[in-house]
This record gives C-alpha cells, sequence and structure tokens, in this order.
C-alpha cells in the first residue's frame, strides 16, 4: 500500500503541474458566464438550467481528464522509458498499475470537488437573486457522485486500454465504450427491432458484458428533484466497484506479462 | 557466491507484423559476475547487451535460462532493494526535480522523508548536479539526465549495480568524472556490471570483460588474457624526414608502415626483429630528429574487432 501511495502522489503532483487544472478556470467561466446570460434571459424563471449546465459540465470536463490523461498513464511511461527504472525498484508491477490508477482517481476526485464547490457557489448566488427557487439543493450531490463513480470506470477503461494499446486507439475504445454505454438499453431491447434471435441474443450478451453508464446518470432526477431510491444508488455504486475491480485485475494481468523491449 | 549469474540466457522476438518470424536477440549466456569487481559487458550496438540487463532487472522475460544476482532469481522482488540500475538513454518524469526525482526513488525504497532528503543532496553533489537540482527535468539536457540517473541508482547504497552504457551522452569531463566515481564504488564493495562500445572505458576501470557479438557470447576474461600485451612492435615519431628517406628506410626493412601526421613528422611502425636504437641511429643520419618512441600492444580494441567480426550475423531461427 505505501508503494502505491507514493506512485499515486506522483501521478497526483504530474498531473497538476503539467496543468490539468487549467480546465477548472474554463469550467468556472462556463459557469459564471452561462448563469450571467440565463439571469439576463429568463428573469429567474428557471434556475434548473443552470443545474443541468452544471452537472452536464462536471461530467464532461471530468470525461476530458479520465480519458487523456488515462490513455496515456502507462503508455507514456513505457514510450519514454521511465518505466525502466522504476520498475528495477523494490516496486511489483500490480503495485505501479494500481498506483497509477489511485493517483489519476485523485486528480479526477479534487477537480470534482473544486468544480462542484463553483457550481455551489453559482447557486448560491442565483439563491440570492431568485429567493425561493431552491437554487441550493443538496440533492444534487447524489448526481455528482454517481458521476464520480462513471469517471472512476472511465479511467479504468482508459488504463486497461493503455497498458496494452497506443494512445490514440485506447482514446477511441475508451469513447467508443463510453457512448456505446450511455445507449446500453437499446441492446437490451433489440429483439423488438431485429428479426434474426442470434442477433438479438448477440445485443443481449453484450448488454451484460458492455458497462452500462446510462445506470451512473441521474442528473434529470436530481435537477428535477424527483425522488432516487437509495438501494438504487447502492446497487449502481456496487456495479461500478465491481466493473472497476475487474478491468484493474485485466490491466494488472496484461502488465505482468508485457516484455519492455 | 557470484553478484550475477546467468545460466543458457536466451531471448527470442517475434518480429514482423504480418508474418512474424523469430529474431535471437539473445542465445544460451552463461556469465559469472563476482562480488567486488568492475565487469565490462561489451559489444557492438545491437550485440543484445541492453537485452541481457533487461532480463537482470526483470523488464523482458527469458525465452529460456535463467539469471540470479546475489543468489537469488532475478524475479525477487527483495533483490531489487540491493541492486541500483542506469538504463540506457534514461528519461524521467518532466515536472518533477532532480531531487524530487530522487526523494521519491528513496521514497519507493522505504526511506523517511528526512533520509529521502539527505540521500537526494549526497547523490545530487556526487555526480554534480548544482543548483540545477531544483529545475524541472524536462529542462536538463541529455548529459544531465544521464547524471541524475546514475544518482538514482544509487539511493538505495547498492551492493550490485547495472548501468547500461553509463558514459552516454557525457562531455569529457563528465566520462572522467563518472570512470572516478565507479572506481569509488569498487573500492566500498559494490560490484559494478556496466555495458558499453566504448572500450576506453573498459580499460580503464574493468577487472575482467565479457564481449557479445550476435546476440552470442564471444569471449570473457581477464583483459590481460584477452589481449596480448606484448610488445608487437615499434612506433617511431620523426621530424625533419624527407619522402626519399622513409622510402628508403621501408626498402631496407627497418619500417614496415610509414604515416605522415604533418608538420614533416612520420609515424613509422617499426617490425619487432628491428632494434629501435639501430632505426634510429640510422634515421638520424639521414637528418631525423625524434619526436616519441612508443612499444606497439595488441589493444583491446584489436581483440574486439577481431572477436565481433567472426561472429555469426543471422540471427533468425530457422
Amino acid at each position: 500500500m505505501r508503494v502505491i501511495g507514493h506512485v499515486a502522489v506522483n501521478v497526483f503532483k504530474e498531473s497538476v503541474r503539467d496543468r490539468v487544472l487549467y480546465n477548472l478556470v474554463a469550467f468556472a467561466a462556463l459557469l459564471i458566464g452561462a448563469s450571467y446570460l440565463i439571469g439576463q434571459l429568463t428573469a429567474g424563471q428557471d434556475v434548473k438550467i443552470i443545474k443541468d449546465l452544471g452537472l452536464a459540465a462536471i461530467a464532461t470536463f471530468g470525461l476530458l481528464i479520465a480519458v487523456f490523461i488515462g490513455i496515456g498513464l502507462v503508455w507514456n511511461e513505457v514510450e519514454r522509458r521511465s518505466i525502466y527504472s522504476l520498475l528495477s525498484k523494490p516496486i511489483r508491477r500490480y503495485e505501479f498499475i494500481l498506483g497509477k490508477y489511485a493517483g489519476l482517481a485523485l486528480t479526477l476526485l479534487v477537480n470534482v470537488a473544486i468544480m462542484t464547490a463553483a457550481f455551489y457557489a453559482v447557486l448560491a448566488y442565483l439563491a440570492t437573486q431568485f429567493p425561493g427557487s431552491g437554487a441550493v439543493d443538496p440533492g444534487l450531490l447524489r448526481a455528482v457522485a454517481l458521476i464520480v463513480l462513471e469517471l472512476l470506470l472511465v479511467t479504468a477503461i482508459a488504463l486497461f486500454f493503455s497498458t496494452f494499446s497506443s494512445p490514440f486507439l485506447s482514446a477511441a475504445l475508451t469513447f467508443g465504450l463510453w457512448v456505446i454505454g450511455h445507449f446500453n438499453a437499446d441492446l437490451r431491447n433489440f429483439e423488438a427491432v431485429v428479426q434474426s434471435p442470434a442477433a438479438a441474443r448477440l445485443a443481449r450478451g453484450l448488454y451484460y458484458v458492455l458497462p452500462n453508464f446510462a445506470a451512473f446518470d441521474i442528473k434529470t432526477q436530481a435537477v428535477q428533484a424527483l425522488p432516487v431510491p437509495g438501494s438504487y444508488l447502492v446497487a449502481t455504486a456496487l456495479y461500478g466497484v465491481v466493473y472497476i475491480a475487474l478491468l484493474l485485475a485485466g490491466a494488472v494481468m496484461v502488465f505482468a506479462r508485457r516484455d519492455f523491449k | 557466491m557470484d553478484a550475477i549469474r546467468t545460466e543458457g540466457l536466451t531471448k527470442h522476438y517475434r518480429v514482423g507484423f504480418w508474418r512474424p518470424r523469430p529474431y535471437v536477440a539473445l542465445e544460451g549466456l552463461t556469465l559469472e559476475v563476482r562480488q567486488g569487481e568492475v565487469f565490462g559487458f561489451l559489444g557492438p550496438n545491437g550485440a543484445g547487451k541492453t537485452t541481457t540487463l533487461k532480463l537482470l532487472m526483470q523488464l523482458i522475460y527469458p525465452t529460456s535460462g535463467h539469471a540470479e544476482i546475489l543468489g537469488r532469481p532475478v524475479g525477487d522482488a527483495a533483490v531489487r532493494r540491493r541492486v541500483g540500475y542506469l538504463p540506457e538513454n534514461p528519461s524521467f518524469y518532466d515536472y518533477l526535480t532532480a531531487e524530487e526525482l530522487l526523494e521519491y526513488v528513496g521514497a519507493l525504497f522505504g526511506y523517511g522523508p528526512s533520509a529521502r532528503r539527505a540521500r537526494a543532496a549526497r547523490l545530487l553533489d556526487e555526480v554534480g548536479i548544482g543548483a540545477e537540482r531544483r529545475l524541472h527535468l524536462r529542462k536538463f539536457s541529455k548529459g544531465m539526465l544521464q547524471r541524475v540517473g546514475i544518482a538514482q541508482a544509487l539511493v538505495n547504497d547498492p551492493e550490485v549495480i547495472v548501468f547500461d552504457e553509463p558514459m552516454s551522452g557525457l562531455d569529457p569531463l563528465g566520462r572522467r568524472e563518472i570512470r572516478e566515481l565507479v572506481l569509488r564504488l569498487r573500492d566500498r564493495g559494490c560490484t559494478v556490471f556496466f555495458s558499453s562500445h566504448v572500450l576506453a572505458d573498459a580499460e580503464a576501470l574493468c577487472s575482467r570483460v565479457a564481449i557479445v557479438a550476435g546476440g552470442r557470447l564471444a569471449a570473457v576474461g581477464q583483459l590481460a588474457d584477452l589481449v596480448a600485451f606484448q610488445v608487437r612492435g615499434w612506433e617511431l615519431v620523426v621530424a625533419g624526414l624527407g619522402p626519399e628517406a622513409v622510402e628508403r628506410a621501408k626498402g631496407a626493412g627497418l619500417v614496415m608502415r610509414a604515416t605522415a601526421v604533418g608538420d614533416g613528422r612520420y609515424a613509422l611502425e617499426l617490425p619487432l626483429s628491428v632494434a629501435p636504437e639501430r632505426a634510429l641511429a640510422e634515421l638520424t643520419t639521414g637528418g631525423a630528429r625524434l619526436v616519441s618512441l612508443n612499444p606497439l600492444r595488441e589493444t583491446l580494441e584489436d581483440f574486439f574487432v577481431r572477436q565481433v567480426g567472426a561472429a555469426p550475423r543471422d540471427r533468425g531461427l530457422d
């Protein structure tokens, strides 16, 4: 655990110094600009738009960080040969992979925490402008929590591909899975639109194997203040954790067998 | 117990995408490096030196054979606590400083914060990194990265040090400093196993050398055993001699080979059968002045070229 921690802190330090956190400035500018415009256009009719926009921006900026850092996490170390001196130290290959993952997870958590704080600051400002609008709603944090879990799953996918393929291919595969994962429900109901039972079975199989990102998306319910059962949150969290664990186990297995020529 | 021991160490790769063919990177390397010696692992580019070192560090896995460091299999993570490794053309993290890199490495070895800082400072002094230690590594030159690479290999006070081309990227002053460092490490009782294709480094540092060529061990032993240090002739450098006089000396069998070295000077190679005093007496009567007289011995380079030239070149497998 000690070694994993040191590797993770190193990833975090590199990410911060590589100006990853600059995206927060873009996030803040987007949110503040949008809330000002909405304040002007709708005269406070709909604070929900800013809630929608805020949650979507947190998810999108987080996704960009998860994919674009995740795909290079292992690849860069191998390409730049820094892995040679690192693996000659008393560090096991699985510790390297888990440390890399933990480091990016930490970077994401800090990013999302800062974005969420900025989001609530804007909501607090709107609450002063439009009293009684219910702008500062703690229920939104449930949506943020599932966004975090979704980002951790995306990171695990990017890291898994990064252990054996180039950044370009890893990015394409990760984004591909992310898009498919958001339309996963269509795969489950594929028999309704195709004649072939084989195609329907294949689609059903893919539905169970591919990550179901749609499950993590409760932004609409949070914004509309609709109830989300606690059991749903727990089941989704468990699903995410198990999927992440399987991906990390796969990444460790691939990485353990690799020759660094 | 040997510091390093390999038995039949072999690595084959498959090369080519559509029709992969096997390629012999290393074949049946059996080698012992004793504790406390500076051992040179020599060979031309692509001979299998880096492959061997990566096998020792378990960065690649052998196709067959076995390797041990300090009596333990190289796969044993505990043995890496006692080993230091400098990869070829090392590269590190762009946004860490040299100090931070060494402290990070110290942390991986389990040293506490103050011990890490003290080690980093001492080692950076030792390899000649001054105020630059607080700069990000992406601003470092190749030579400075090489020095940082050497420092990071020494963080754990290793008993066995494996350097892949340690002089690479260094200027003449840097090469001399690293040679002195290697000798200091030897005096502290460390075993230093280093690869190089620069023979002068091996001649200056090594008690024993191995020569690899074409993925196979071509020769191994003490320098004195491998290279015939007996005098095989004389090199006489003279000034004030005309071309006719040089030709006369060659005709008389006093000189085997003559090379004009500028400013009217000639480097004359005398056979062992001719006493240099006699040749010098003959030449000075023709107006020559002595500049220098040196014995000619077989060099490691002569031996190396012979061994490498004799190695098989086909590295595919049937």
